[in-house]
């Protein structure tokens, strides 16, 4: 990209582009490719920490029936801005999987855009974790453009403080994707009256014969579920800790127990620090 | 162990509890029966300390602790413990953590050394096997996909292994099917001791024929109206409350 963003388009609304106009200027813009040949598998792990100006877009190629795995973190200092695009392409029958936490940024963005190639796969399990004035967000488009492709999207985003929390999802499905299935959760958990959740899944349907369901919620921590907790001697914190955990699982369900769980503990203490 | 003196309650500030007093000694089982809507179950949750449960006068205490003056999770670490009419789910945390992290939160409480890994399983099992839980549900999420049944099962194994001094059991015995009915009152009976002592909600007979209270009392707005030992509960089984309440 070149040119700064504007809040006119509509990927870009809840942006902050005060933040991300600082920067601009020395857009020193990386990019890098992955590809996984036909039938191969790889793994991908995107660890961002620091504070300097990151603008990265990758573009990952996978052939027919290629797997990835990937962990994308950004765990960055308060002041850093982080704008990180993925730009997939999925062979025919090719899965891919990314597991995305948000935690640290000023401003922090991850952008995934997605190709689906015929009876291919696409999964993204997000979680952000926003505190103090931070806005990070998750915008996807994944489009359908081949039969019998499944898409599934997680997202659980927490925000406290004046912090804003996005997440943009949009899926396309052309008139030729017949048998699509596509999935797409978002939930936001609103930890003060200040905080600000985004959610916006968004379908663009051209076939007939698909099964697209959505769905989004913010709330608070259910009072009883604390109280429940508390009842068995968890400290308010504790209780508050435990059920935010469990407002997490469902992003990283599907991840093996071992990375579940280290994305979520530095997911919950992040919430600690981030607040 | 339990003093209740006229206590009064209100719910977003409707008075529930209007000068309820009771007393239950060391080592005994009382039943409370009552109408839908008496202020049972918020008795429950007053005891318990449930945000929104105001106490507007009257006096508590749980083995001469003064339980008002606790949060909710210090009365829990105090010995007090409610098996909720409704137990909810916790998607995403399995039982087992669940019940070793509030195990151990009441231990560093009371300050004493936590359950090891090894030592917790081992209460687990043997109470998971007690009240006929498979060590399969209890790796899931808490009450996730459980029957309503398995959930008040639940109840009762957090129960055993959490060991309190006194047990408030809201409803527990609504839901269980013949079979589970016993295993729940063997294990209340199992678990009876001269130092714990438990509070029975509950709208049949049914369950007071295997835990025979010494003592069962009919609360009826938000007051207990008449007590009296086991026969009571033949006699309100029989007549309904409509006389008593008058
Ligand atoms: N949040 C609330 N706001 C107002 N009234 C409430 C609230 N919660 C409970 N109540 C009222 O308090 C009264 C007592 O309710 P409670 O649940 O304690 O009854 P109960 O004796 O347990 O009944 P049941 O046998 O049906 O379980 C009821 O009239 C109920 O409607
Ligand atoms: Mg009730």
């Amino acid at each position: 990209m070149t040119a700064l963003p504007t809040r006119r388009q509509e990927d870009w609304r809840y942006s902050d582009l005060e933040a991300l106009r600082e920067v601009w200027p020395q857009d020193i813009a990386t990019t890098r490719a992955l590809s996984v040949a036909a039938g191969e598998s790889a793994r991908l792990d995107d660890t961002l920490t620091g504070s300097d100006w990151h603008n990265e877009t990758v573009t990952i190629d996978l052939g027919a029936g290629a797997t990835l795995d990937g962990i994308i973190v950004q765990a960055r200092d308060s002041l850093a801005v982080t704008t990180q695009h993925y730009r997939i392409s999925l062979g025919a029958g090719a899965r891919c999987t990314l597991h995305v936490l948000a935690t640290g940024s000023r401003f922090g963005r991850i952008a995934i855009d997605v190709e689906m190639g015929e009876a291919s796969d696409f999964n993204l399990g997000g979680v952000m974790i926003g505190g103090g004035a931070q806005t990070l967000e998750i915008v996807t488009h994944v489009v359908h453009a081949q039969p019998r492709a499944t898409s599934r999207q997680v997202v659980r985003s927490v925000a406290g403080d004046t912090a804003t929390t996005s997440y943009l999802g949009k899926v396309g499905v052309a008139r030729s994707a017949q048998k699509t299935d596509s999935a797409q959760s978002a939930k936001a958990l609103l930890l003060t009256r200040t905080a600000t959740a985004n959610l916006k899944p968004e379908l663009e349907i051209f076939a007939d014969d698909v099964k697209c369901a959505h769905g989004a919620s913010v709330g608070a921590l259910d009072a009883n579920a604390l109280f429940y907790l508390q009842s068995r001697g968890l400290d308010p914190a504790a209780a508050r800790a435990l059920l935010t955990r469990s407002f997490l699982a469902a992003a990283f369900a599907d991840l093996d127990d071992e990375a579940a769980e280290r994305l979520t503990d530095a997911a919950i203490a992040a919430l600690g620090t981030n607040q | 162990m339990l003093e209740i003196r006229d206590l009064h309650a209100t719910v977003d500030g409707k008075a529930i509890l209007n000068g309820l007093t009771l007393s239950i000694g060391d080592g005994e089982v009382h039943a409370i029966m009552g109408p839908n809507g008496a202020g049972k179950s918020t008795l429950s949750y007053v005891l318990a300390g449930r945000a929104g449960y105001e106490v507007t006068s009257g006096s508590v205490t749980l083995a001469g602790q003064d339980l008002l003056a606790l949060d909710a999770h210090e009365r829990a670490a105090a010995g007090l413990f409610l098996g909720l009419q409704y137990p909810v789910e916790i998607p995403g945390v399995s039982n087992l953590m669940f019940l070793r992290t509030a195990l151990n939160a009441q231990r560093r409480m009371r300050g004493e050394a936590e359950a090891s890994g090894a030592e917790f399983m081992k209460l687990i099992k043997a109470e998971a096997e007690a009240f006929g839980l498979s060590m399969d549900m209890l790796k899931r999420p808490v009450n996730v996909g459980f029957s309503g049944g398995e959930k008040k099962r639940n109840e009762m194994v957090q129960m055993a292994v959490l060991a309190p001094k006194m047990a408030v059991l809201d409803e527990t015995d609504s839901g269980l099917d013949i079979d589970a009915l016993r295993v729940v009152a063997d294990g209340i009976n199992r678990l009876r001791a001269p130092d714990r002592s438990t509070l029975l909600i509950t709208h049949y007979q049914r369950l007071l024929d295997y835990v025979v209270p010494d003592r069962i009392h009919v609360l009826v707005a938000g007051r207990i109206v008449r007590s009296g030992g086991p026969e009571l509960a033949l006699e309100l089984e029989r007549d309904g409350y409509v006389d008593i309440a008058a």
